[in-house]
């Protein structure tokens, strides 16, 4: 049995949404260097709709494939039902990481939520 | 293209090895305790097949004891000098902080049970320093053991020199030779050896079988009760068909060693001199004072992972001393015991090439990798802070 599914193959070696916004409505990053993943989230909204979303990645195959997963799940989606987004839709829309993965997941999680909560704050400032 | 460069990790079996094998599967399955024609036969074969590897290594054929491998004898020298030099009020250990786990993980058990522990440091060049290991030397110590050459950077210790200090002190010397048996001159008189363990898996022989030497007059303690095998000190029927295969093996890698070392010696600083141009990369460990197929760079803004799941997609076998490649938090120990810090552990590549790679297939490793490398890079945050002058390059 291959370490990955497919489809978590299939987003690391095509990861969609790759790439920075600039001028980007919200940003996110988490993780660090030392554990050896960190994501990085930019978010197009709207009239409270994601209207577009690119990430960049330092980590492993399953990072990488994680982060890819979730800009398409939020792409579209307004900003409170992308708020929902959980790290267990994340690894279940991928059919699945191995245990040892699944904080790659977790990562993905907060790095949007980071992305939405810096977009929240500078509406607030604004 | 296809190419298989991680020789460290196993090799492919030789052709004389699986011949070796097979004729010993199809016409030599005698229990060799059995006294009847077939088993003495059997017999005959095993003591024939220790010969050959003592001859190799410059030991005594009664100084060798077949086990299932490499982790096994080194467990049987570790805890066989451990106990004899408890008996002895002898409690201190010397090794080396870049040892194989089944030494780290024995010596942790031993200092469990009250054992005193040294690591000695291997600094940046990957190599132990023989006045640090003079020092450390005290009255209470039993054992040294320093492996012969690293299995992820490849770095050859002073095995000779080290020996020899252990011997004026009157402390035994065992070395984990797993990467060097078969790929570098051992005499173990000449190195001044005690205890040596290896396995066959690295020299193209079969998995699943290596061999302890120990000199003549240590009083081994078994890992394994039983019978009266390997004159009682490892009990259990004997691996013929492996020891067999590991025999041939052995005999074939040592008598093709130089022309073998010479040719990847030669491919290896080729790939070094390529992959060098890479902006931001690193050479592990010394450059010249390696095992000859090893090669094993640090990329700075990438993980190793995602490289080697990138050039697997090229066809191409490696291995990376990245935590995500093990399912560990922290990347490879020996690369943190030469200086190397987490960021940069991270995205290491080890290419561990084979006797029989040529100049194409470095040429498509060089390629490959600069292209993997570049792409991992480009969408890489920590590439980009970097890049911008936001954090500080590790690797000039």
């Amino acid at each position: 049995m291959a370490l990955y599914s497919d489809k978590v193959m299939d987003h690391f070696l095509k990861p969609r949404n790759l790439g920075v916004i600039e001028n980007a409505d919200g940003v996110g990053e988490v993780g660090n260097a030392k554990c050896g993943d960190i994501m990085k989230m930019y978010l197009k909204i709207d009239d409270d709709i994601i209207t577009d979303v690119k990430f960049e990645t330092f980590g492993c195959a399953s990072a990488i494939a994680s982060s890819s997963m979730a800009t398409e799940l939020i792409k579209g989606q307004r900003v409170e039902d992308a708020m929902q987004l959980t790290n267990k839709a994340v690894a279940e829309a991928l059919d699945g990481l191995p245990a040892y993965k699944m904080h790659c997941s977790v990562l993905a999680e907060e790095a949007i939520q980071a992305a939405l909560e810096d977009y929240k704050s500078k509406q607030e400032q604004a | 293209m296809q190419i298989y460069a991680d020789n460290a990790a196993t090799t492919k079996m030789s052709e004389a090895a699986i011949e070796a094998m097979t004729d010993c599967v199809r016409n030599w399955y005698g229990n060799p305790s059995s006294l009847y024609t077939i088993g003495q036969k059997a017999k005959e074969k095993l003591e024939e097949a220790r010969e050959e590897v003592a001859a190799v290594i410059n030991a005594g054929p009664r100084e060798i004891i077949f086990t299932s491998g490499g982790s096994e004898a080194d467990n049987q020298a570790l805890l066989t000098a451990a106990l004899n030099g408890k008996k002895q009020g002898k409690t201190h250990i010397i090794s080396s902080a870049f040892e194989h786990h089944a030494i780290l993980h024995t010596l942790n058990k031993l200092k469990k049970n009250g054992f005193a522990i040294t690591l000695l440091p291997v600094h940046e060049n990957g190599i132990v320093r023989l006045d640090e290991l003079e020092a450390a030397i005290r009255e209470d110590t039993c054992l040294v053991t320093i492996m012969t050459a690293n299995n992820e950077i490849g770095t050859i210790q002073p095995i000779a020199e080290i020996g020899a200090i252990c011997h004026k002190h009157g402390v035994l010397f065992h070395t984990d030779a797993v990467q060097a048996v078969g790929h570098l001159p051992i005499d173990v008189q000449a190195q001044n050896i005690d205890m040596l363990s290896a396995s066959a898996h690295k020299f193209h022989g079969p998995k699943g079988v290596g061999f302890l030497y120990a000199r003549k007059g240590i009083i081994l303690q078994n890992l394994i009760e039983g019978g009266a095998q390997e004159r009682g000190k490892r009990a259990g029927t004997e691996n013929l068909p492996g020891i067999l295969a590991m025999t041939a093996a052995l005999k074939e890698a040592a008598a093709h060693m130089e022309q073998n070392n010479a040719h990847m010696a030669e491919i290896r600083d080729y790939l070094i001199k390529g992959l060098s141009a890479i902006p931001h990369s690193a050479l592990n460990g010394d450059a010249k004072q390696r095992l000859a197929g090893n090669v094993n760079f640090s990329f700075e803004g990438i993980e190793g992972e995602g490289i080697l799941l990138l050039l697997d997609q090229k066809g191409i076998s490696a291995s990376s001393g990245s935590a995500c490649t093990s399912g560990a938090l922290d990347p490879s120990h020996v690369l943190l015991a030469i200086g190397r810090i987490h960021d940069v552990a991270h995205g290491s590549l080890r290419l561990s090439i084979g006797e029989d790679i040529t100049k194409e297939e470095a040429d498509y490793l060089i390629a490959a990798v600069k292209e993997v490398v570049a792409h991992l890079r480009s969408f890489s945050p920590v590439w980009r802070d970097l890049t911008e002058g936001k954090k500080e390059f590790i690797l000039k």
